[in-house]
């Protein structure tokens, strides 16, 4: 932990948030009626991604941790996005 | 560790008197040295039923035929070896062992960052071993899969699954938990003035470590519960007449378990990056490449689980892809080997048993290595796959690698464990008759591999049979080197003659402070330097 300040996000912003991922949410579940085939799971990643992406850095205070740390948790997610690539590579030419 | 305190009386902290006695002094204990001493207990006494498995094994194929037990015995002879070496021997090993007792003590902290959650780790690695035993007991009779758990038939066998795969499950918490105490304590811990680049490289390793135990662990945690729920409620994940996909479960299943492969080996090469510069008296060579290869063979390490897959029916574009991703995971380790040599040039070398083995580690390490670089090319792999040769293979790089390491390690570290030193002329002794013992027993497995002996066969033909009397004839003697061993550890810990606090002239802090160590390490304030190998 770079400091021990503590941070107080408003009520409104968490709200904002709050009401951004339930959007999401909806956009999630309505795309499924819509057949994009191959890229189902590619659009259903990326939503899901974005939605992490809100909740860590807000509800999770990562937006106030240091750089280093930040670039820590991103590296998690190239990770985990190159080991569903890579396994696709299998899945998509078989 | 302010300069203000008085001077502390120093007791060990194998005598140090805390809330609890006797036994509850064991259990109950925070501190990490004493929590690594009861990981090793437990370990050696795991290693130990697995290495009488495996003589089991070595009876079983002195000749052709059923020679003491059945093929369904056998099978569930290998399958519990398996699991036993793999999750409660070398994935914890030297991590869980050594990792906790000179993790904090090598960059300078009294402890591990959260120290309760350390010995939680060790109680659900107990638990989770109680499980594996109990799944060889319960009445469906023992698991005949391998350690594997290939589907779909191990969604179909009648043996005890669900039992033995729980088992692993909870094991990998265990390993989990440790990862991060170890993250934790590597970020926040270290010593004022000790940066990352001033750590000795076997915290380094220990960091590299314990990303892949945080992040690929999981992995097979959901693996397993994805097998029990096919299993208990026909869910077809992997059973292709539920809808599911075989090759699904090996993906899930490497993509844990070839990191886990670096969860054993990163440690191991940390330990002989520590012992090397000691016994030569000389600055390591290259210490920003060895560090650094450490981070690189973890994230590089990742991504090529599909090289255990080559046969099983996937894309031949995947099959190239993992196949050059496999040999640039090598460039790493190479980069190693070639910096412990050179650091070894124009060193003032003295010949003592942790050096020794550190050399019989080299050497076992580059005849696993480049058999992998055979397997890890799609054409040769194709040939041996599934073969002996495949089982020799990783068996130099587990035990000729991981577990020459080991014993490195607590030949090294002994003498400032327990405040005692053994005997080195016996150590020297049962070096030689496990590197003896070791050849004869795996190296003529590479030749049958090549020439089509199957892996996990309790049967062969006549033409093998040479070789596979070489081979159990080996077995036994590395069994009685390994013997020799922990009775020459176990009467030095006992009465061995006592111990300087820098036996070896190191010049990493666990050296600096008295054997054994006190409960928090260092009394008074180390001195940090910003080069840990400065031998002048
Ligand atoms: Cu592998």
């Amino acid at each position: 932990m770079a400091n021990n300040t503590t941070h107080t996000i408003e009520y409104k912003t968490l709200v904002k948030i709050l009401l951004i991922l339930l959007f999401l949410t909806f956009i999630t579940i309505s795309v499924t009626s819509i057949h994009l085939g191959a890229l189902t799971v590619t659009v259903a990643l990326l939503i899901a991604g974005a939605k992490a992406y809100l909740v860590l850095s807000n509800f999770m205070h990562l937006k106030y941790e240091s750089l280093l740390l930040r670039i820590l948790v991103a590296m998690v997610f190239v990770l985990f996005a190159l080991i569903l690539v890579i396994t696709f590579i299998d899945y998509a030419f078989r | 560790m302010s300069n203000t305190t008085e001077k502390i009386e120093y007791v060990s902290y194998l005598d140090h008197q805390g809330k609890y006695k006797g036994i509850m002094s064991w259990l109950m204990a925070t501190d990490h040295k004493r929590i690594g001493l009861l990981y090793m207990y437990a370990i050696i006494t795991f290693f130990f039923i697995g290495v009488l498995l495996g003589l089991m094994m070595k009876l079983e194929l002195l000749a052709p035929g059923e020679t003491i037990m059945t093929a369904k015995m056998y099978n569930s002879v290998f399958t519990l070896h398996g699991i036993l070496m793999i999750f409660m021997v070398v994935i914890p090993g030297l991590s869980a062992v050594f990792g906790n007792f000179f993790l904090p003590i090598l960059i300078g902290a009294k402890d591990v960052a959260f120290p309760k959650l350390n010995r939680f780790s060790w109680w659900i690695f107990i638990v989770g071993s109680i499980m594996a035993v109990l799944s060889q007991l319960l009445k469906d009779g023992p698991p005949d899969t391998g350690w594997t758990f290939y589907a779909p038939y191990s969604t179909t066998t009648n043996s005890n699954v669900i039992m033995a795969t729980a088992a692993a499950f909870v094991l990998g918490f265990s390993s989990i938990l440790t990862g991060l105490n170890f993250i934790v304590t590597i970020h926040q811990m270290r010593a004022p003035g000790m940066k990352f680049f001033h750590m000795p490289l076997f915290p380094w390793a220990l960091y590299a470590t314990a990303w892949i135990q945080l992040l690929a662990t999981p992995v097979i945690g959901i693996t397993l519960l994805m097998l029990i729920a096919e299993r208990a409620f026909q869910i077809g994940f992997f059973d292709p007449a539920l809808g599911g996909d075989p090759l699904l479960f090996q993906h899930l299943f490497w993509i844990y378990s070839h990191p886990a492969v670096y969860v054993m080996m990163l440690p191991a090469m940390g330990v002989i990056t520590e012992i090397i510069p000691t016994f030569c008296q000389r600055q390591i060579y290259g210490y920003k490449a060895v560090a650094i290869s450490s981070l690189a063979i973890a994230a590089v390490g990742f991504l090529v689980w599909g090289h255990h897959m080559y046969t099983s029916g996937m894309s031949d574009q995947a099959r190239w892809f993992f196949s050059l991703l496999t040999f640039i995971v090598a460039v790493p380790s190479a980069i190693k080997v070639f910096n412990w040599i050179t650091t070894m040039y124009k060193g003032s070398i003295d010949v003592q048993p942790p050096f020794l083995y550190a050399l019989a580690f080299i050497f076992l390490f580059i005849i696993g290595g480049t058999t992998g670089l055979l397997l890890g090319s799609v054409a040769t792999n194709v040939q041996v796959h599934d073969t002996a040769f495949v089982v020799a293979h990783f068996h130099y790089i587990i035990f000729g690698g991981m577990g020459f390491a080991f014993f490195a390690a607590i030949h090294y570290w002994f003498p400032k464990m327990y405040g005692r030193m053994y005997d080195i002329k016996l150590a020297n002794i049962s070096l030689v008759i496990k590197f003896i013992g070791f050849n004869l027993l795996y190296f003529p497995q590479f030749i049958i591999g090549v020439q089509g002996m199957p892996r996990r066969y309790f049967d062969y033909p006549e033409q093998f049979q040479p070789a596979q009397v070489i081979s159990s004839v080996g077995g036994f003697i590395l069994a009685f080197g390994l013997f020799l061993m922990v009775y020459n550890l176990v009467k030095a810990a006992k009465s061995g003659a006592v111990a300087p606090a820098n036996p070896w002239k190191g010049s990493t802090l666990e050296w600096q402070i008295p054997s054994p160590p006190s409960l928090e390490n260092f009394d008074e304030a180390p001195i940090i330097k910003v080069n840990p190998y400065d031998y002048k």
